[in-house]
């Protein structure tokens, strides 16, 4: 078995593309259309197009509990999930200029430094960095 | 204060409190990302920072979660991976990320990466030839 893919729960995936490929930096991979309008939609890192794919997923619209544990998830300011950086200082002077809205300003823990930030589609995400 | 950053506080007084330890940890991975070409071992890392080398051994295992060699061998993998898709042979490749044997290189590559640096190198250069089609 191999890890290609991880999903992140979206309310809206033609806004969460632009906000992953736009504010991010990541690519487009797979747009296939699917029943309803919704989509079978990947992203890929710039830097690694052979690596995993993020699957934007439109659970909370048609799943009531993926609702419910996004928004508990939110409210705990608990990350869906984390990329990794090369500079979290750096990455988050960048995203704030791009009116990207941080929970947590980078913060040193052990051998890491982290933040947080609002990804506008109902997620918390982090950013990490190794020290 | 969200229930995120509480924890973090918390956890952070459990498990990271002790700054010394940290600096030396972080000290020793830096050393081994500028010099991970070289023979590197336990006992010259415990030298850099005047620690014992089963005391530097626990304190990385503790704090990266895993053992120094073992993060020098993914360093190592990674930074052969850039060689071989940079064009370089896979002999120059053993040798300039710090191993010093061309069979065992080999054998740890393909059980890392699931394809021995020929296959790897052979399969970027199909994946390049297709993205000009």
């Amino acid at each position: 078995m191999k890890v290609t893919l991880i999903s992140i729960p979206v309310r809206d995936q033609e806004k969460a593309l632009k906000f992953y490929t736009e504010k991010l930096g990541f690519i487009k991979k797979i747009d296939m259309p699917l029943d309803g309008g919704n989509r079978w939609l990947t992203l890929v890192s710039k830097e690694a197009q052979d690596g995993p794919e993020i699957l934007l997923e439109p659970a909370p619209l048609h799943f009531e509990p993926s609702k419910v544990y996004q928004d508990a998830l939110m409210e705990a300011g608990i990350p869906y999930t984390q990329f990794d950086v090369d500079n979290v200082e750096e990455e988050y002077e960048r995203l704030l200029k791009l009116g990207v809205e941080f929970s947590v300003k980078p913060t040193e823990m052990g051998t890491v430094k982290f933040a947080v930030f609002n990804d506008t589609c109902g997620n918390n995400i982090q950013i990490v960095e190794n020290l | 204060m969200k229930f995120y950053e509480k924890e973090i506080k918390r956890i952070r007084k459990v498990c990271f409190s002790n700054d010394k330890q940290i600096k030396n940890v972080i000290a020793i991975r830096n050393f081994i990302d500028t010099n991970f070409d070289t023979a590197l071992n336990l006992d010259l890392l415990s030298h850099i920072r005047s620690v014992s080398k089963y005391h530097l051994l626990r304190l990385f295992k503790k704090y990266y979660g895993l053992t120094p060699r073992k993060y020098l061998i993914d360093k190592r993998i990674e930074k052969s991976k850039e060689h071989l898709k940079n064009g370089m042979t896979v002999t120059e490749t053993c040798f300039a990320v710090g191993f010093n044997s061309l069979g065992s290189f080999s054998t740890l590559f393909k059980n890392k990466t699931g394809k021995s640096p020929v296959e790897f190198k052979k399969s970027n250069f199909q994946e390049t030839a297709i993205n000009l089609i």
